[in-house]
């Protein structure tokens, strides 16, 4: 398997991440995620047949409250950190184009 | 002076009227001054809310009211926990102007035994690094040698506590993040077992391994600091359900007939001769006290720096896809569409650690490589789980180094990732498994800087683990060396 990542590879992860690169970081990221994937491969070399996946250290399980209500963040106290706000909600740029004669 | 007092002397002095916490607090905020300049251990401090908290814990005592187990005590806590005052940035350009409006668990439990939170301290980004350089707000400095690092991520707050700049302090521990800087900084650090203290208000890094644990000058303050912290939360589905012992109550009593392991895989080529030494030392103590000394072996130690950075990163990528540039934290000023609203933020908003960290996770999670990353680092955690249960079947505590190395200059590191993982060889299998571990101060190198011993103990192992840790402390005078003034301080008016 791939214990290296070229440039294409990174590009196609950092859109799954979400983060915009320059080519010189690419260039960068490429080469440093690449020599960690390295030392992450000695992984393969372990016989892990029969083994259960351990997510978790502790034996609990998720337990279930009351359905009550119970005092929640007020609308201003959500949006407080909003770096753009209209109203009562969290402002984007436009998604959907114009379209003028819709309707 | 308040630094020459453990937390609990203080506090003794504060509760019988010795000292007002008007002035204690007020050498703690001249203490900064004086070495803020060439530690940056704060991203803030709160001098006029403390001193109005100290007057006012000053006239409930003088109304004869009962005051709480922190009473009047200078905290300072982790930039990773919410708080309602000040602003929470995690270190990071993401969060630099971000206010939560709730606070972490533990902070209400500081709070509620009148403790007084001078300040939060600076870490990693995302408390993702060893060294404390990857904080987007610039680097803090190691108070025994302020060329050097003060380990991380929690680097702030063992600066502070190291320096006398606070009480004690609240770290959290991922990887290694309380017991290496503790270790660096020469100060006690514990990570408790996982589920001890609540989670609730400790931003995410990598939810099934972060702890929130004490950051102390001695073990009856790093206890104290515990007690407080510790026990169930029901906004915290992952707390223990039990509250948890009384950790003070036999601190002083030695334990009898211990049986300590040496695990051979913490004892290799990278530790530094002066660690090994100080390590070697420390074990023959024991030894003399009537230990037994148990060569152990966990095989699969030398897997957990693979596992862990598969592990963590995948949890880490998967929490931080919350800062979207949408519901709070950075936004790009000029987004071509949605898209760029979140790729462009978030590349602007993270530093290039977190950014690796998230890709990396991300890559390990992805399509066509879930199976050989993620479910086989998850499998050989279980294998190092299962070395720890073997392991404590024939002793009841592991000792060992917590660093391989003291701390190192500044930079030394910065350049290579990898070489910055292997920082905590010896402290990931801790979170890994679950298990409690804990740092206190056994020596110095030649050139002055501390060295830690790591004692790993079973799950809610802590209070006979805090009772070794004591039992060593008790017989050494490490932890009463202090660092040496701040360079270009003035001096320090006499209060």
């Amino acid at each position: 398997m791939a214990q290296t990542l070229d440039e294409a590879q990174v590009l196609h992860v950092a859109r799954l991440s979400r983060l915009k690169l320059s080519p010189a970081e690419v260039k960068r990221y490429a080469r440093q995620l690449s020599s960690i994937l390295d030392y992450v491969a000695q992984l393969q070399e372990v016989d892990v047949t029969g083994l259960q996946p351990m997510a978790h250290p502790l034996p609990l399980h998720s337990v279930m409250r009351e359905d009550e209500v119970r005092p929640a963040l007020s609308l201003e106290q959500v949006l407080a950190n909003a770096p753009a706000r209209e109203e009562a909600f969290f402002a984007v740029p436009r998604v959907l184009d114009e379209d003028p004669g819709g309707g | 002076m308040s630094h020459d007092l453990t937390a609990r002397e203080l506090r003794d002095r504060i509760v019988a009227g010795g000292l007002s916490c008007e002035q204690a607090i007020q050498e703690t905020i001249e203490a900064i001054a004086s070495w803020e300049g060439s530690l940056h251990a704060f991203n803030c401090t709160f001098p006029d809310s403390a001193l109005e908290q100290a007057r006012q814990i000053d006239r409930r005592r003088a109304d004869g009211e009962p005051l709480g187990a922190l009473a009047g005590l200078p905290i300072a806590i982790k930039d990773n926990l919410c708080t309602t005052f000040g602003a929470t940035t995690c270190s990071s350009k993401m969060l630099a102007n971000f206010h939560s409006p709730y606070q972490a668990t533990v902070v209400e439990k500081l709070l509620g035994a009148d403790a007084v939170i001078i300040g939060k301290t600076n870490l990693d980004e995302f408390a993702m690094g060893s060294s404390t350089e990857n904080s987007a707000f610039g680097p803090t400095c190691n108070p025994w040698n302020t060329r050097c690092v003060p380990g991380g991520s929690s680097g702030g707050s063992a600066a502070a506590t190291a320096a006398g700049l606070c009480a004690a302090a609240l770290g959290s521990d991922t990887g290694g993040s309380i017991r290496q800087p503790a270790s660096l900084c020469g100060i006690v650090g514990v990570k408790p077992t996982y589920g001890l203290v609540s989670r609730y208000g400790l931003v995410a890094f990598a939810s099934s391994l972060d702890q929130i644990g004490p950051m102390a000058r001695t073990v009856g303050d790093a206890a104290l600091l515990l007690q407080v912290i510790a026990g169930p939360d029901p906004r915290d589905s992952t707390s223990w359900p039990q509250p948890p012992p009384d950790y003070l109550a036999d601190l002083e009593e030695p334990l009898e007939g211990v049986r300590l392991g040496l695990p051979r895989e913490f004892t290799d080529e990278r530790v530094q001769p002066e660690v090994a030494a100080a390590v070697r030392q420390a074990v023959e103590f024991y030894r003399g006290q009537g230990a037994d000394i148990v060569p152990v072996s966990l095989p699969h130690t030398r897997y957990g720096i693979a596992a862990y950075y598969v592990i963590a990163p995948a949890e880490a990528s998967s929490n931080l896809a919350r800062y979207d540039g949408v519901h709070y934290g950075y936004r790009t000023a000029h987004p071509e569409d949605l898209y760029d609203l979140y790729a462009a933020s978030r590349a602007e908003g993270f530093g290039p650690e977190v950014q690796r960290r998230i890709m990396l996770g991300t890559y390990a999670l992805s399509s066509g490589y879930y199976d050989a990353y993620y479910l086989r680092a998850l499998k050989i955690r279980q294998l190092i789980k299962r070395d720890f249960d073997e392991a404590f079947k024939q002793c009841d505590f592991l000792v060992g180094a917590t660093s391989p190395t003291v701390a190192f200059e500044l930079g030394a590191k910065s350049s290579d990732p990898l070489a910055m993982y292997l920082c905590d060889v010896f402290t990931v299998t801790c979170n890994i498994a679950g298990i409690p571990g804990l740092s206190l101060p056994c020596g110095f190198s030649a050139a002055g800087l501390p060295i830690g011993l790591q004692l790993l103990g079973p799950a809610f192992s802590e209070p006979r683990m805090l009772r070794l840790a004591r039992q060593y402390e008790k017989h050494h005078d490490w932890h009463r060396r202090r660092p040496p003034p701040p360079p270009h301080a003035t001096a320090r008016t006499p209060a």
